[in-house]
C-alpha cells in the first residue's frame, strides 16, 4: 500500500539478479515498487522445463514470481505476445548476433512499463540496465535512445549505474538520493554478486545467455527457416511455442518435420494432432512426429524413413509408420528406416 | 460470494497466472475461483502469485491429467 506523499515506482522484473537489485535500491530509498513481467513468447523461463520429462524432476518456479515475493512486492504480468510480433519481425535498431532484437525490445518493454505507470499513477520507473553489460541495449550511447523512444525519458531509472547518467526527474525532484545509486559498468558480475550478497540474496537465478529464445542461434535460424518456407515475416504463438520443441529437419524445401525427442516432448507434440499430418511408430516404440507443410506420396515416404530412423527400431529392416491426417484418418506404411549417414547434416534446423 | 470455474489446459507457463489475474480482476474479493490446468508449473505459481498480490490459495487436487487450483480472492487496494 502506498503511504502518504510516498512516490512509487514500476520495476521492470525479468527473473534476474540486476532487476531484483535495482528494485531493492529503490525500495531502501523509502519507494513503493511493483514489478511488471511481460511474456512475449520468447522466454525461456518455463515452457521447455513444462515440456520435457526429465526436467519435471526438478522442482521448478518462475523467477519473476519468486523476486517479487523474495523482495515483498505485487508483480504484474502482461501477455504482450500481438504487440511483440512487429518488435520482432520490424525492428527499426536490427538484430543483435541472432534474431534478438534487444534495443528495440529494451525500447518496447520500457515503454508498456511507461504506459502502465501513467494509467496507474506511478511517478516512474526502474530497470535492472548496466552500462556495458549488454553489446546493443545497454551501452551508454543507446540507454538514451531507449529513455527517448519509450517516452519515459527522464522518469527512467537505472540504480545500478545512474550514477554514469544524467540526473533523472526523481533525482531532481528529491525522491531518491543520487549518492545512493551504483556506478556499475562492464560485463563483470562480481559487482552485482556482491551487492546481492549484502542485501542478503541468495538462490537467485543465473541464467546462461539470457533470458530469450532469440539469443539463441539455433532457435533463430529455425524462425528464420520459417519465415523463408512461408515465404512472409510472421508467425503465431504456436509457431513461436513449436520452434522450441524437439528435433528440426526440412528435408525438402516444401516439408519439415518436429520430431520429439521423449515422452514430454511427444505428449506436448500431441497437442497439435489436429493442426498437422503426424506420424508413429506401430511395431517399436518412437517419437511422435509432426509435419508441416504441402508434401506429395514420395515425401511422406521419406518422412516415415526419417520417423523410422529416430526410433527403437531403426535397426530393423522394416519399421511400421501409422501417417494420420488433420482429421484423424490413419494409414499405416512399411518403410525401411534411413541410416544416419542418409540423413545429411544439412537437414538439420 | 459467488463461484467462478477458468480453464487454462493446454496452456504452459506463465499464461495460467495470466488468465488468472486477467480473471481475478473481473472478481470480488471473497469470491471464489477454480483453475483447471495441465501444466504442474501453475502448481507453485498459482500459490505464490496469490502469496503476493493478496490473494488466498486455497487448495490443488488432481483428476486424470487436470490439475485443479482452488483460489479466494481477497481484498485489492
Amino acid at each position: 500500500m502506498i503511504m502518504t506523499n510516498q512516490r512509487s515506482a514500476v520495476a521492470l522484473i525479468s527473473g534476474g539478479l540486476d532487476s531484483m537489485l535495482a528494485a531493492k535500491l529503490m525500495m531502501q530509498q523509502n519507494i513503493h515498487v511493483e514489478g511488471i513481467n511481460f511474456f512475449t513468447g520468447f522466454c525461456v523461463e518455463g515452457h521447455t522445463h513444462a515440456i520435457r520429462k526429465k526436467d519435471k524432476q526438478k522442482t521448478k518456479r518462475n523467477n519473476a514470481l519468486w523476486v517479487a515475493e523474495t523482495l515483498g512486492i505485487k508483480l504484474h504480468i502482461i501477455d504482450v505476445v500481438d504487440e511483440y510480433k512487429d518488435v520482432v519481425i520490424n525492428p527499426k535498431h536490427g538484430y543483435g548476433s541472432n534474431m534478438n532484437p534487444c534495443l528495440d525490445c529494451k525500447g518496447f518493454m520500457v515503454g508498456k512499463a511507461q504506459q502502465w505507470a501513467t494509467e496507474n499513477n506511478f511517478d516512474f520507473i526502474i530497470t535492472g540496465e548496466v552500462i556495458g553489460q549488454r553489446p546493443m541495449s545497454q551501452r551508454k550511447d543507446t540507454m538514451p535512445v531507449i529513455a527517448r523512444e519509450s517516452g519515459a525519458f527522464d522518469r527512467l531509472v537505472r540504480p545500478l549505474c545512474g550514477r554514469h547518467l544524467p540526473a533523472t526527474l526523481p533525482e531532481q525532484q528529491g525522491w531518491i538520493d543520487r549518492n545512493l545509486l551504483k556506478g556499475f559498468s562492464g560485463r563483470s558480475r562480481k559487482p552485482q554478486m556482491a551487492l546481492a550478497a549484502e542485501m542478503g540474496f541468495v538462490d537467485y537465478a543465473q541464467p546462461a545467455g539470457g533470458c530469450c529464445f532469440l539469443t539463441d542461434k539455433t532457435y533463430s535460424d529455425r524462425l528464420v527457416d520459417l519465415w523463408q518456407a512461408r515465404n512472409q515475416r510472421n508467425y503465431e504463438l504456436d509457431d513461436v511455442m513449436l520452434l522450441k520443441v524437439g528435433r528440426h529437419l526440412r528435408p525438402q524445401p516444401n516439408f519439415k518435420m518436429i520430431v520429439g525427442r521423449e515422452e514430454g516432448e511427444n505428449n506436448f507434440l500431441e497437442g497439435y494432432r489436429r493442426q498437422f499430418i503426424h506420424m508413429r511408430t506401430l511395431n517399436c516404440s518412437g517419437p511422435l512426429v509432426l509435419l508441416d507443410g504441402e508434401l506429395t506420396p514420395s515425401d511422406i515416404e521419406l518422412a516415415a524413413q526419417i520417423t523410422a530412423r529416430f526410433s527403437q527400431g531403426k535397426s530393423l529392416d522394416n519399421v511400421d509408420v501409422e501417417v494420420i491426417s488433420k482429421d484423424g484418418v490413419g494409414r499405416i506404411l512399411h518403410v525401411r528406416p534411413l541410416s544416419e549417414n542418409q540423413i545429411p547434416q544439412d537437414w538439420y534446423l | 460470494m459467488s463461484h467462478y470455474t477458468l480453464d487454462v489446459r493446454g496452456l504452459l507457463c506463465p499464461m495460467p497466472v495470466i488468465r488468472t489475474q486477467n480473471k481475478v480482476k473481473e472478481l470480488q474479493a471473497g469470491d471464489t475461483l477454480e483453475i483447471f490446468c495441465t501444466d504442474p508449473g501453475a502448481n507453485s505459481d498459482i500459490p505464490a502469485w496469490c502469496r503476493i498480490m493478496g490473494h488466498k490459495y486455497l487448495d490443488t487436487r488432481e483428476q486424470g491429467n487436470d490439475i485443479i487450483i482452488r483460489v479466494e480472492v481477497g481484498e485489492v487496494d
